[in-house]
């Protein structure tokens, strides 16, 4: 009779290679679908997943293995992984789908993931396969390192790359002879240049090493246990260990033996997927579009895009990262990334200062950063790897760019960059009150590996993101090694893997005009989503479609869902406009008597010219705004992502000093523009001569009258980080003051990313757009200020008044009244 | 006492939306989620006591509008990494009408009588 129904069985999927990238896809499964797989993980090694970055500073003896452990075993059994350690895959049988280990273990596996890693590159030279020949890749050669040195005096290392370096270090502080020996004339080849090189060889020659360069290894001397080295020129050199450290492989002699697809390393698709659709692989053991990647940030990149198809959601690809370098050696401060030595069309920016042992490097291609070799001083190595991925035009401050970013303007916390010599104490993050000791705590206790990690833990650069590069170079600091971001922008809100750009793109392209529809056609995870992503939503589909879209103010903050600020009892300010910062006796008057009327406690004039009462009951709102629609007034839209205020100077009337109207002017451009709805709040200004009493170049806008005309300038902000607006143009008349006014603000609007103000919009895209598309064509300057027309049509009305004469919202400003009736 | 007293209609609260019980003893904010679910909690976030009545309502959770904390509605917990946790109120939803429980709102049965 009854129908059978197939037992639901969850898949397999099987790991092989306990190790960061493999491991790290795991728990991105585990956080997208918990309950998708039944997971199986095959380690040799019988450790749980570790940091095998920081086997240098365990090397160095600055750490211990527990302090780099990631995953101990609790965190398997709790995610009900079966793991077994200390078993290495022999086989792969694809025909049947299993895993066979050299004891004997078999695992079945729907999905297989392949996170082999890499293995040490050992020279083919005689004598290579003597006792006290070691590799530096695993925890095991740390421990036999450390062994040596207790009873061994002269240690050789073979390779003048990053491991090599780390690794002869490490062996100098254990107390051994070490010698260096490199086959090319410059140190890091592949990450230096030759100055670059020099400094570094010096450096670490004033240290103790000895280094032996262009010479190349014939044979590994000894009977059973190595004594020394001898080279191609006939010389020799002592040794009781030979460390080898020539380079890494990718490890793919398992996965070829199965007949997937290799080349140098398994060849994957942009979704990690192997030529076997059902078998995966992420990190050291493959090869992406023809590239090989050997640091953190790559490959937990292609775990969370790995993830994301292992589950079914196919959402994701990847295409490659740029990647920079950190060495990790006491003493040494040495940065590089991208492309370092440049061609004939590309040109490079040197600095060097010898006394202090500082050479910086930049490769420029059109304005924009290509690469960069630092050494000594690293600070802003950060700043220029972000501005090389996301090329950024850097021709605004190319003048100063060597100098780093606290050249630029940088107030309250340029100083602050060298986060290594701070006290644990120095307030990092303002905005949250989080100092360096709290992250460094937060990373170490936690093992933190991302910004992002970081963010959610400590909150520090989670408000106004000022701090964000401190706080990287806190973590890089702290947790060792390279961390940096691939290219690619960050999703919207963890409801989402699409971007700000890709939302805003999608939802004109497929014409969506309501939240639902965009969260549905793009697949967001979270049904309503999150506070973070439905303002975004809401500004850019009104932005979309002014006529057509119905604003949701459910999904608004709540200041511009009462239109009004909420303070932290929990009371409200209100802000009536007054037009370029000018009143009236009788608009006074009114203030006063709603101030009294209602009891509110202070009243303050703002910076931007205008009266805050503060202090409203929320259940008052509705009539403080009709008090004050009575007397004329309307919101000053205070508490809003929009059209903020009008500064104005006095002008031409009344200063001796004026050229132009600039308080008519600065009311003309208050009526056009008020209502708009912007990514952030946009400020506007208008000075009456170049004296600049309305402080317009901080302002979004600035206008500032010459005696011939206007000058406009944009992209100021006088907040967290003062940044000078740039000068767009000169124009002559009011009414193209008022054209380009409208155009700028449209453009804004329709091209920036929601809560970015005009400051960082244009520090990311380049002021030359703005100009390209604000005055250098005057079609598209007509364009933009038309459709800022069209749109104020829709936007442009008071919503004080709107809101009085809505009783479905008004409802929302009562106290609930039960009746207290019982019900049994 | 453990008698269900009538609060509001469903309808007198917008999906994603709240309403505001005020109490002698405090307020306790009122939730509806998208798919009509009523949740009460104390109208005090456990971070710096923000209206979380003002917040942005998704999912089970309601966002403080001081500080961005995630307050779920089944728990009172604060979302991870963030620690903290508000009084939550039983709901019973009878015949589109929300209740709470007597004994979690009234502090003197004297109350009852009006």
């Amino acid at each position: 009779m009854n129908v059978m129904t197939p037992i639901q069985k969850k898949s397999k999927l099987v790991l092989i290679g306990n190790g960061m990238a493999g491991v790290r896809t795991i728990e991105e499964v585990l956080k997208v679908s918990p309950d998708h797989f039944d997971i199986t993980i095959f380690g040799s090694e019988p450790h749980g997943n570790y940091n095998r970055i920081m086997l240098s500073p365990v090397l160095a003896g600055d750490k211990t293995i527990d302090e780099i452990l990631l995953n101990d075993d609790d965190w398997y059994a709790d995610n009900n992984i079966t793991l077994h350690k200390g078993k290495t895959i022999t086989k792969i049988d694809r025909v049947t789908s299993q895993v066979i280990a050299d004891d004997g273990t078999v695992a079945d596996y729907d999905r297989l993931l392949i996170a082999t890693g890499s293995d040490p590159f050992i020279l083919p030279v005689p004598g290579a396969d003597l006792q006290g020949v070691i590799t530096f890749r695993d925890i095991a050669d740390v421990d036999a390192m450390l062994d040596a040195s207790k009873t061994h005096k002269n240690a050789v290392v073979i390779g003048g790359g990053l491991l090599g370096l780390e690794a002869a270090k490490g062996l100098a502080i254990q107390g051994m002879n070490v010698s260096v020996v490199h086959l090319m004339g410059t140190l890091m080849e592949r990450q230096l240049d030759e100055t670059a090189g020099g400094l570094l060889q010096q450096s670490l020659e004033d240290q103790g090493l000895t280094f032996l360069m262009g010479a190349q290894t014939e044979t590994i001397l000894g009977d059973d246990h190595v004594t020394g080295v001898r080279f191609k020129d006939g010389s020799e050199v002592a040794a009781d260990i030979v460390v080898m450290a020539v380079g890494i492989k990718p490890n793919k002699a398992l996965a070829e033996k199965a007949g997937i697809y290799c080349e140098r390393g398994v060849v994957v698709s942009d979704t990690m997927q192997t030529f076997d659709p059902k078998i995966y692989a992420v990190g050291e053991c493959v090869q992406h579009r023809q590239a090989t990647y050997g640091l953190v940030a790559p490959l937990y990149e292609q775990g969370r895009i790995c993830a994301n198809h292992l589950v079914d959601k196919g959402v994701l690809r990847y295409l490659g990262s740029l990647t920079s370098t950190k060495l990790k050696v006491t003493g040494v401060d040495l940065f590089s990334a991208g492309d370092f030595t440049g061609n004939e069309a590309t040109e490079e920016i040197v600095f060097r200062d010898p006394g202090r042992n500082v050479y910086k490097k930049l490769i420029l291609k059109d304005n924009r950063i290509q690469g960069s070799v630092m050494y000594g001083d690293t600070a802003d190595g950060v700043w220029y790897f972000q501005l090389m991925r996301e090329a950024t035009d850097v021709s605004e401050f190319r003048d100063t760019l060597l100098f780093g970013q606290n050249n630029l303007g940088d107030s309250g916390h340029g100083a602050g960059s060298q986060t290594a010599s701070m006290s644990a104490d120095t307030e990092i993050c303002g905005c949250n009150g989080v100092c360096k000791g709290d992250i460094v705590q937060a990373i170490t206790a936690n093992n933190l590996l991302t910004l992002d990690d970081v963010r959610t833990h400590t909150k520090a650069s989670a408000s106004c993101g000022s701090c964000t590069g401190l706080v990287e170079q806190i973590l890089v600091d702290t947790a060792g090694g390279d961390y940096s971001k691939a290219p690619s922008e960050k999703p919207l809100c963890p409801c989402t893997d699409h971007t700000h750009g890709d939302v805003r793109r999608v939802i004109l392209e497929n014409e969506l005009m309501t939240i639902p529809a965009v969260m549905n056609f793009m697949e967001w995870r979270a049904t309503d989503g999150c506070a973070k992503c439905r303002p975004a939503l809401n500004y850019y589909l009104l932005c979309a479609w002014p006529a057509d879209y119905q604003d949701d103010d459910q999904s608004r903050f709540i200041n511009e869902r009462a239109h009004a600020n909420i303070q932290k009892d929990g009371t409200y300010s209100v802000i009536p406009r007054m037009w370029g910062g000018t009143t009236t006796p009788d608009e006074l008057r009114a203030i006063a008597d709603v101030a009294d009327k209602f009891e509110i406690p202070d009243v303050k004039v703002t910076g931007g010219q205008r009266i805050d009462l503060l202090g409203v009951k929320k259940e008052d709102l509705p009539a403080v705004w009709t008090d004050l629609n009575a007397a004329g007034m309307v919101s000053g839209h205070g508490y809003g992502k929009s059209l903020r205020t009008v500064k104005t100077c006095v002008g031409s009337d009344w200063c001796r000093f004026g050229v132009q109207d600039s308080t008519g002017l600065g009311v003309d451009l208050e009526k056009a523009l008020w209502g708009s709805w912007t990514p952030h709040k946009f400020k506007v200004a208008v000075s009456g001569c170049p004296r600049n009493c309305a402080e317009s170049t901080i302002k979004d806008l600035g206008v500032v009258a010459v005696e011939s005309g206007w000058e406009l300038h944009v992209g100021g902000n006088g907040g967290i980080k003062v940044r000078v607006t740039d000068l767009l143009c000169k124009v002559k008349t009011a009414e193209e003051v008022m054209e380009y006014a409208q155009a700028f603000m449209q453009f804004y609007r329709e091209d920036a990313y929601y809560l970015e103000r005009t400051a960082h919009w244009i520090d990311r895209v380049g002021i030359a757009r703005i100009k390209e598309q604000i005055v250098e064509n005057e079609g598209s300057r007509r364009t933009y200020a038309e459709q800022f027309v069209y749109s104020q049509k829709f936007y442009q009305f008071d919503p004080w008044k709107a809101h009085v004469s809505d009783q479905a919202k008004l409802r929302e400003y009562e106290h609930l009244k039960p009746e207290f009736e019982l019900v049994s | 006492m453990s008698d269900w007293i009538k609060i509001c209609a469903l309808e007198d609260i917008r999906p994603l939306g709240s309403r505001v019980l005020d109490l002698p003893q405090g307020k306790i904010a009122l939730f509806r989620t998208s798919d009509n679910e009523v949740f009460a909690l104390k109208d005090s976030c456990p971070h710096k006591q923000g209206r979380l009545s003002q917040g942005i309502v998704h999912g089970k959770s309601v966002t403080c509008p001081l500080h961005n904390w995630v307050i779920g509605f089944e728990n009172g917990e604060a979302q991870a990494p963030d620690i903290g946790c508000t009084q939550t109120y039983q709901i019973h939803l009878i015949d589109g009408q929300v209740h709470l429980l007597g004994a979690e709102i009234l502090t003197e049965p004297a109350a009852l009588a009006g």
